[in-house]
């Protein structure tokens, strides 16, 4: 058993310690997924229901691969989705994502995507709507090793607070040591359009049907990639906004 | 159906209306015309009930009832319709879902059985053909990547839907080609030409005054409506222009 973390490790910089701690010493360790070259993987994570809701992904996509994998994190103390992804020759990876969270829990998504070797794309895509104290985070790392060339990356992260104790942090990293790489990072945070609440009410939508509508609009946009008719976790979602809408 | 009495309102602490007066009887379509900034817009986003257009004095009965003890969602539960000089945009909600529960809580609030989803797809089917308006375009985001026509085309298919007495259109023929112009005036004409419903129209063009005729023209200059007529004021403004006619 390793040692508990400490905040002042980068990628535990927004994490609640205490309760990490209250399930570090059964922490199961990181799951591996390996997915063989040309072969295609399609995964959702739904959360446990767990307070306290860690889940740990070791992932290494072989030539060509390519993995789509959706993730909501709703733990109502702390839920942290750590993901730890290589990328070999061409592979495609795609993470899609929602922190969805009130009162006083901490909702972190932590990334490290390696581009090892050339021509590989990852895209990943994080929304959180945060309610009450919550905290929202996203920590995502793109390393772009040397030979790397032809990679293409992209982090777009949005935040929605409905509250003014609520706080989002985004913190994309990019470290390349290769050529003709394509990064691109956003983030964006904001509370929900004026003119679109009015729009709703004019048309006669009443204001709690109004922002839960819009809201699952800012949400709903990451299943929109899920193959097959699983809807499980946009329901989740859903059911995720109304308790803090 | 709608009296306005010497409504003076402000924007961002701006006076924009000024002492306006207007009635609407039931029945009637009555259109609005006047030059850039008059404040014709500020008047449907008052009637609406915006955030941050403040009513500083004056009064406005809807059906009867006192328009500013509304809610906005309220009067449109009451029966009146904005269509908007601008529509709104709003990605990862289809159309077919915001008028679903935009229709169904008009019909809680007034206490009505909601409408399944098929019961609604259908009445939308209806009345996007009636306005010449492909039906699957309601699947996509609300005016996501819609063209300036399509957006007013698709605000006359919610007017259907919504079927309300009144309905207070914002330059809905701006932006129009010729076929869209004929096709949402045969959409007012079909939706809101009826002895219990009013119309308040407001346009910068005859164009569309020769679809939907009206039964009177205001022009709104400065905030307050500065002459009335019949429809000849309509060709009278085309000709002269709004210098000559509002001075
Ligand atoms: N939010 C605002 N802050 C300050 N001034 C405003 C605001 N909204 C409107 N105004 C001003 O109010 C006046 C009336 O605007 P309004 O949009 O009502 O005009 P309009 O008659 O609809 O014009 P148009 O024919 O160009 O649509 C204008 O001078 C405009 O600049
Ligand atoms: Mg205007």
């Amino acid at each position: 058993m390793t040692a508990l973390p400490t905040r002042k490790l980068e990628a535990f910089r927004y994490a609640d310690i205490d309760a990490l701690a209250s399930v570090w010493p059964s922490l199961a360790p990181p799951v591996r997924v390996e997915i063989a070259a040309q072969q295609k993987l399609q995964q959702i994570w739904l959360p446990s229901g767990d307070d306290v809701d860690v889940r740990r992904f070791d992932v290494v996509l072989e030539a060509g691969a390519s993995a789509n994998f959706f993730a909501l994190n709703t733990a109502s103390r702390f839920g942290r989705i750590e993901l730890d992804v290589t990328l070999h020759e061409g592979a495609e990876f795609e993470f899609d994502a929602a922190n969805i969270g009130g009162g006083n829990s901490t909702l972190e998504v932590v990334t490290t995507v390696r581009h090892v070797e050339p021509n590989a794309t990852s895209r990943q895509t994080v929304r959180s709507v945060l309610a009450g104290k919550a905290i929202g985070s996203y920590l995502g790392k793109v390393a772009v090793s040397r030979g790397a060339d032809g990679t293409d990356s992209e982090q777009s992260v949005k935040a929605m607070l409905l509250a003014r104790g609520a706080t989002a942090n985004a913190k994309p990293e990019l470290e390349i040591y290769a050529d003709d790489v394509k990064c691109a990072h956003g983030a964006t945070v904001g509370e929900l359009d004026r003119e679109q609440l009015f729009y709703a009410a004019a048309r006669g939508l009443d204001p709690a049907g109004a922002r839960a509508l819009l809201l699952e609009g800012f949400v709903g946009g990451l299943w929109d990639g899920i193959e097959g008719d699983d809807r499980g976790i946009a329901d989740a979602a859903r059911v995720a906004l109304k308790a803090i809408a | 159906m709608l009296k306005i009495e010497n409504l003076h309102a402000t924007v961002a602490g701006k006076a924009i209306l000024n002492g306006l007066t207007l009635t609407v009887p039931a029945g009637e379509i009555h259109a609005i015309m006047g030059p850039n900034g008059a404040g014709k817009s500020t008047l449907a986003y008052v009637l609406g009930g915006r955030p941050g257009y403040e009513v500083t004095e004056g009064s406005v009965t809807f059906d009867g009832r006192d328009l500013f003890a509304m809610e906005p969602h309220e009067r449109a539960a009451a029966g009146m319709f904005l269509g908007f000089q601008y529509p709104v945009e709003i990605p990862g909600v289809s159309y077919l879902q915001f008028l679903r529960e935009s229709l169904n809580s008009q019909k809680r609030a007034k206490g009505d059985a909601e409408f399944s989803g098929a019961e609604f797809i259908k009445l939308a089917k209806t009345q996007a053909a009636t306005l010449g308006m492909d039906a699957e375009m309601l699947k996509r985001p609300v005016n996501v990547g819609f063209s300036g026509g399509e957006k007013k085309r698709a605000e006359m298919v919610q007017m259907g839907i919504m079927d309300p007495k009144l309905a207070i259109l914002d330059e809905t023929d701006s932006g129009l080609d010729i076929d869209a112009l004929k096709a949402v005036g045969h959409g007012i004409n079909e939706i809101m030409r009826a002895p219990e419903k009013s119309v308040l129209l407001i346009t910068h063009y005859q164009r569309l005054l020769d679809y939907v005729r009206p039964d009177r023209v205001h022009v709104l200059s400065r905030g307050k409506i500065v002459r009335s007529g019949g429809p000849e004021l309509a060709m009278e403004l085309e000709r002269e222009g709004y210098a000559e006619v509002a001075a």
